[in-house]
């Protein structure tokens, strides 16, 4: 990975001591993961370049790591592009090499750190989401940004570009402070990983550098979320710091581009706003219905994170809650969303959350007055369905069930569907009212229960609500 | 005369009774195991420091019953050392052992209070305890000796003093009654007979019994006799499948003597339930007791002979449910029959624990916690089962289906309820087809497994709760086709219910006994981790037969610019005796287990699955090689095709197969990961290196010191990058129809009942081969080479053909001993081993794998915890394939399946 920065200020070896770096010497230090080199392939009076070379150690990278196995990707970390990528470990880099320019401090000419110098930046080579993200990121602080791309693979031409590009921006006069302060925050953010653990002062340190034009930036949610790598805890008030004081106006900006690929979720089509109500919706709906039965011990099965547990822990006539997931980083997660270590003693002795799947005959599950299985059945292979309704239907036996799923008559509206596309890419089927109806039916006639059907959500002429109910009882 | 012998059952729960002084300890010391004591003053101490601390006394007995209990649900005899002078302290001893179904045994140590006395005085400890409290203990104790037998002792000893206790020197412990491990069969297990004469002679004799009439000459005599069929081991193949399931690999001869095998013969046993309904109950009695004195059978009583006996005991019993008729026809028969048969019946054990403790006989079966124990509650349940208090609309009690959830690793097989066929369930069977009925009589051989039945004359008792008529009516053509017609059949009958997996078998830490090692333990929390894949990504575990272990690299070559060469997998297996090795070319492929049925119905049938098609191809962690539908059906139907044309179906004589294969290309399924990872790392490389490069030679043009270093560490990995780029393009074609898949099949795991394990890797090859020929566009036969490691001419040979291989771009070679289970000095081998080219390995380690610097610190690694990995998938793999075939249930060879996939969670380094 390499940056250069070349000013025209004359004199233009000036940057030798903005940078306080000897052009005469190529100097080399360590940093975390493996050496940066600092030299000047030019220095002249007319014309000064001074270069960032990082060289990172790809053995020592994933020493000491654990590696896991048995899928495909889990090679990942032994071979990949951070050798080459703009990425944290260049942040980390730039402000060890760079430490006095970004603070803004020269011992030989205290005055030129406010200079505003016509500076050259190439950075060779940035990974970004999209070819235009490099403008879209410095366009707005006055730089003129051309982007080189490259193909994948030139052997392969149908694959097309690669996501890497080389990066150059010019600015007619701007602080090398200022510079280096937006390659240092920018950089990291078109690439979209940190290589060390995100901790709070992770936010602290946004706010320092973003201070004076991340708040006025248009792209400052984007920025802010992927700084941050999508930590919730992070980026909420992270963002209100930052606007703190601004105006409202601003909400008439452009919403952020859909979250594709992101933080490991898998892109769905659902436009979000629709996809969060929806989800609540559902939930409300089914802690609604189980209120009304008045169960004592309620089993909340595919609990994911525990939403639906939130809602049942509300009702106090419920003496107790099993959340059952296949899932133990959702079960971890649930926990520690519920506060499940600082729950009053009777309070958390209603609530039990366990490992579990349906697919197994699991004794655990016996004796509760309602089940929910809230959109659940989808995420499961038709040819599996036999065995969760041995499950559940046949063994634990729950008086009331509650089974909510995706209704695909409802698709036709979501635009970026395709037809026969399903909203997330986890879903193996998605079923017609008809065909949920029917299942619904043959499980309560094989299984000696009686079954009743409701629409999820807003019903549309002809396609019906987006979500549908299958509530089963004695 | 004092007796120096004490007998006491072998399963036991022992009181020792006696006040403070009586010297329990020492007699308990003298005759038992100390770990079989559990003394109330050790527990005293345990929980309080102070052996004598009696306000410690009640955590100490919540302490002395928790092990108690413990030892107990483990079958292991234990002597209680305490005072036990009080009832109530005794109640819950005796609770205890009803609980657990073991026999208490009071054992009395009476001695006078001087002597007592005169002990504790000699301990300073004891020394405070006034003499009033011995003689409370001796007044407690004298009133105890009148209530020990109500209170459910069995076996009362009672010691009457010094003498009689010392002289006692030995313990003997009795076999129970039950215990019948030693008689190892081969066994035919008969259902409820019922009276039905006719059809237990025509069942015998299809078993190849001989019956004789005799003449009555005394009031003993019965006037039968029947002489057993030899056993036949050259023919009867069950024996040695049976004999591989339990044991290990190997030959039958090695097991029984050539001189041994000629005179054993087969035993029948009886299910119990000889009486009522029928037409000739009294004949039927005649002929078991005959059989059952002579030796050749065995018998456990059903309820219909219990309450015979009751009658003959002079008890008033309604003579309900076909008693009267047997009464009726007993009327005629000699009072001495009558008191033979009473005997008889009273002689008879509630169950008997058979062959090792692998079969359990008894009339209405029994849970597992119930084998080879003694109690009322046993006995109860072996005679009636236990129903569930509802009662059906037959007015019928409703039966608890205790065999739903029964775990054991012993056959039970039971009688009691008639069903229309016999169904394997867990391991156990039910043997009661309601002949009476008009049903059939059914025979189990054991070990093979196979059934006979023999059809009803006629119909002697119309059933309240109809037998299913429908099945009785295919009956007959049942019977037509061979015993296994039958078996399948009765397979799929029972999938249904044998299908469903209890989490409690896959979570949790589990130990899993396998064939080739001894127990594989599966820790937690990576049964934690193979829960979610199996649940969210794995095909329907039905399909998953077998999963492949991982496979070991060599051991790191010191050679120059080499990690990897064959030399150390040659080495290895040399070392531990191995004299010839397979090097088989390792294809650029993904690895699948191939599980294919010659039709569909082929698939519902042994694997209970319908509507998936003809088969599956899925990867090493239980997923669908195929996303795309449309190619999987005519990929697998295109092979069922090859193999059709192969005439494999006839040769095998099977209509499924399971194949472990390469698939290629690699591209087929990881197209994202060469496009995404390896092709995206040479794109960034190829796009920054050379500007970095062009950057510093201006540098280095101005003279900076270190420039030109740096300049040619640059260019290094700019050429490393674009050799890596060249190992991956290998990779890149595009795979769009079935035309471009490739299947190198490499071992035949598995077809109708039996594996390939035992066959070794030359012929696994080159039957292989075989069925490439049927189809090479779409087979693909791997070339190898077998290399004795003794004559360095072949393995120099196999050395220069891995190095043209990889030369030219191949990915390397596996090494596998020639026999497919190896077994070597240190125990069972590494089944095989890889070794990667030196290109190949730039996709793995990286493009700077081999820059100065970083091969030293790569060839540090260990592959010792990735072999000892293998090595436990491997002996799991082939449990889970020989239980599949060997018919145990779903969950039996699922636990296995879920095993590898729960070792493969194991941080082990991926690029091992």
């Amino acid at each position: 990975m390499l940056l250069t920065l070349s000013t025209t200020y004359q004199p233009a070896t000036d940057l030798g001591y903005l940078l306080h770096k000897n052009p005469a010497r190529l100097q080399s230090l360590e940093i975390a993961g493996g050496q940066a080199h600092i030299f000047y392939p030019e220095a002249t009076a007319e014309r000064c370049t001074a270069a960032l070379l990082l060289e990172l150690d790809p053995v020592g990278l994933v020493r000491g790591k654990d590696g896991s196995s048995g899928e495909g990707f889990a090679l990942q970390q032994y071979v990949n592009d951070r050798p080459y990528v703009a990425s944290s470990f260049f942040s980390a880099a730039l402000s060890k090499a760079f430490n006095t320019a970004m603070n803004g401090t020269c011992k030989d000419k205290p005055g030129l750190p406010e200079q505003a110098l016509p500076l050259t930046v190439k950075v060779a080579v940035v990974s970004a989401p999209g070819p235009d993200w490099p403008r879209r990121l410095f366009g707005p602080l006055g730089y003129d940004v051309q982007v080189e791309s490259t193909p994948l693979d030139p052997t392969v031409p149908e694959w097309g570009n690669s996501r890497y590009h080389t990066l150059h921006l010019h600015h007619a006069g701007l602080r090398l402070q200022d510079v280096l302060t937006h390659l240092y925050v920018l950089l990291p953010v078109l690439d979209n990983d940190k290589h060390y653990y995100i901790g709070e002062n992770e936010a602290e340190k946004l706010l320092h550098r973003g201070a004076g034009w991340l708040p006025q930036h248009p792209e400052r949610d984007f920025i802010t979320r992927r700084y941050l790598r999508n930590l919730a805890a992070y980026v909420n008030p992270t963002l209100e710091r930052l606007l703190a004081g601004e105006e409202t106006e601003e909400a008439a900006a452009d919403p952020a581009p859909p979250a594709t690929n992101e933080a490991g979720t898998t892109p769905a089509p659902e436009p979000a706003a629709v996809r969060v109500s929806l989800h609540d919706q559902r939930l409300e709906q089914v802690a609604q219905e189980i209120r009304q039965l008045g169960p004592k011990r309620v089993l909340d099965l595919g609990c994911g994170e525990g939403k639906l547990l939130r809602l049942l822990l509300k009702q106090p006539k419920i003496e107790h809650i099993l959340g059952m997931d296949v899932s133990h980083q959702a079960l971890t997660r649930a926990a520690s969303r519920l506060h499940l270590d600082e729950m009053p003693p009777r309070q958390r002795a209603r609530l039990d959350l366990i490992q579990g799947s349906l697919l197994y005959r699991d004794e655990r599950l016996g004796g509760f007055d309602a089940a929910a299985l809230v959109e659940v059945i989808e995420h499961l292979d038709e040819n599996r369905l036999a065995s969760l309704e041995a499950v559940v239907f046949g063994q634990a036996r729950p008086a009331h069930v509650f089974v909510t799923s995706p209704n695909a008559d409802y698709n036709q509206l979501f635009e970026k569907l395709h037809a026969g596309e399903f909203r997330h890419t986890n879903h193996r089927f998605e079923w017609t009212r008809a065909e949920f109806a029917a299942w619904a039916a043959g499980v309560a006639e094989r299984h000696g229960y009686k079954v009743r059907l409701e629409s999820m959500g807003e019903e549309v002429e002809g396609v019906g609500a987006p979500s549908q109910m299958a509530v089963f009882g004695a | 005369m004092p007796q120096d012998t004490l007998k006491v059952p072998e399963l036991a729960l022992i009181l020792l009774i006696g006040s403070t002084g009586a010297g329990k300890s020492t007699f308990a010391r003298r005759l038992f195991k100390a770990t079989e004591i559990v003394s109330s003053d050790a527990c005293r101490g345990m929980v309080a420091d102070d052996e004598n601390d009696q306000s410690a006394s009640q955590d100490a007995f919540e302490l002395l019953h928790y092990l108690v209990a413990k030892r107990l649900k483990r079958g292991l005899l234990t002597v209680v050392d305490a005072t036990n002078v009080q009832e109530s302290s005794r109640k819950a001893l005796v609770a205890l052992a009803r609980q657990y179904h073991v026999l208490p045994v009071a054992v009395v140590l009476d001695v006078p209070d001087a002597v007592a006395q005169r002990r504790n005085d000699q301990r300073p400890e004891r020394r405070h305890l006034g003499r009033h409290v011995i003689a409370g203990h001796r007044q407690q104790l004298r009133r105890s000796l009148r209530t020990l037998k109500q209170e459910g002792f069995r076996h009362i000893h009672h010691l009457r003093g010094v003498e009689e206790i010392d002289a006692v020197q030995t313990v003997l412990r009795d076999r129970l009654y039950n215990n019948r491990q030693q008689e190892t069969g081969p066994f035919d297990i008969i259902g409820d007979v019922h009276g039905c004469y006719h059809e237990l002679c025509t069942l015998l004799e299809q078993l190849g019994y001989q019956i004789t009439e005799e003449p009555i000459t005394d009031v003993r005599d019965l006037g039968v006799r029947v002489v057993a069929p030899l056993v036949d081991y050259q023919t009867s193949e069950g024996l040695d499948r049976n004999l591989a399931t339990t044991g290990s690999l190997v030959p039958t001869t090695a097991v029984i003597g050539e001189g041994e095998a000629e005179n054993v013969r087969r035993k029948a046993v009886f299910l119990g339930d000889l009486v009522d309904r029928g037409p000739a109950s009294p004949q039927v009695l005649r002929l078991v007791m005959s059989m059952v004195r002579d030796g050749t059978a065995l018998c456990v009583p059903g309820n219909h002979d219990i309450k015979l006996l009751r009658h003959l005991n002079g008890k008033k019993v309604t003579a309900n449910h076909g008693l009267a008729e047997t009464l009726a026809q007993l009327a005629p028969e000699p009072e001495a029959f009558k008191s033979q048969v009473r005997q008889f019946l009273d002689g008879l054990v509630s169950h008997y624990v058979l062959d090792g403790g692998k079969l359990v006989v008894a009339h209405a079966g029994l849970t597992e916690d119930m084998h080879g124990r003694g109690s009322g509650a046993v006995r109860a349940f072996a005679l009636f089962g236990e129903s569930t208090g509802e009662i059906d609309e037959f007015g019928l009690p409703v039966r608890y289906e205790w065999a739903r959830e029964y775990r054991g690793r012993a056959v039970v097989a039971f009688g009691h309820t008639p069903v229309p066929d016999p169904e394997w369930l867990n391991n156990t069977i039910d043997l009661d087809t309601g002949c009476v009925f008009g049903g059939r009589l059914t025979a189990l051989r054991y070990p093979e497994r196979e059934l006979v039945t023999v059809p009803a004359a006629q119909v002697y008792c119309e059933p309240v709760r109809p037998l299913n008529h429908k099945l009785l009516a295919d009956s007959s053509q049942l019977l037509a086709s061979s015993s296994k017609d039958q078996n399948e059949k009765l397979t799929a009958n029972s999938s249904q219910l044998e299908a469903e997996l209890d989490i409690r078998d896959v979570t949790g830490k589990q130990f899993i006994e396998t064939r080739l090692m001894r127990g594989v333990t599966i820790r937690e929390e990576n049964a934690v981790a193979a829960l979610e894949v199996m649940s969210r990504f794995a095909l329907h575990p039905k399909w998953l037969l077998y999963l492949p272990p991982t496979m070991s690299p060599t051991e790191t070559s010191a050679l120059p610019d080499l990690l990897e060469h064959p030399a150390e997998a040659l080495d290895y297996y040399r070392r531990l005796g191995v004299e010839r090795v397979v090097c088989e070319e390792k294809h650029m492929g993904s690895r699948v287990v191939v599980v294919l049925g010659k039709d569909e119905a082929a698939i519902t049938r042994r694997l209970g699955l319908t509507g998936e098609g003809i088969g599956k191809c899925y990867t090493r962690t239980g997923r669908n090689f195929f996303t795309d539908a449309a190619l999987e059906t005519a990929f697998m139907a295109r092979l069922r095709d090859a193999l059709t044309t192969a005439g494999f179906w006839e040769k095998f004589d099977t209509d499924w197969v399971c194949l472990d294969a390469e698939l290629l290309p690699w591209s087929a399924k990881a197209q994202e990961l060469v496009k995404n990872q390896y092709a995206a790392v040479a794109a960034a490389a190829n796009f920054a290196l050379p500007q970095a490069e062009a950057t510093l030679a201006e540098a280095a043009a101005r003279g900076l010191t270190g420039a030109a270093e740096l300049l040619a560490r640059t260019s290094a990995r700019r050429e490393a990058a674009t050799d890596y780029a060249e190992a991956y393009r290998r990779y890149c074609w595009p795979v769009q129809s079935l035309s471009d898949l490739k299947l190198a099949p490499f071992h035949l795991l598995a077809t109708e009942g039996r594996t390939y394990f035992e066959r070794d890797h030359a012929w696994h090859m080159e039957t292989l081969r075989g069925l490439a020929l049927a189809d090479p566009g779409l087979l693909r036969a791997t070339p190898y080479r077998v290399v004795a490691l003794n004559n360095p001419a072949e393995t120099d040979a196999a050395i220069t053909w891995w190095t043209d291989l990889t030369a030219a771009g191949g990915e390397g070679m596996v090494v596998k001993p020639y026999d497919f289970v190896p077994a070597g000095k240190g125990g069972l081998l590494q089944p095989a081993l890889k070794c990667r080219g030196r290109e190949y390995l730039r996709i793995i380690y990286g493009p700077d794998y081999l820059l100065p610097g970083n091969l030293e610190r790569l060839r540090q690694r260990n592959v010792k915890a990735k072999r000892n990995l293998a090595l436990r998938e491997f002996a799991l793999g082939v449990e889970g394939l020989e239980r599949f075939v060997a018919r145990e249930p779903l969950r039996r060879v699922h636990q296995c399946v879920f095993g590898v996939l729960a070792l493969e969670s194991e941080a082990v380094d991926p690029r091992l």
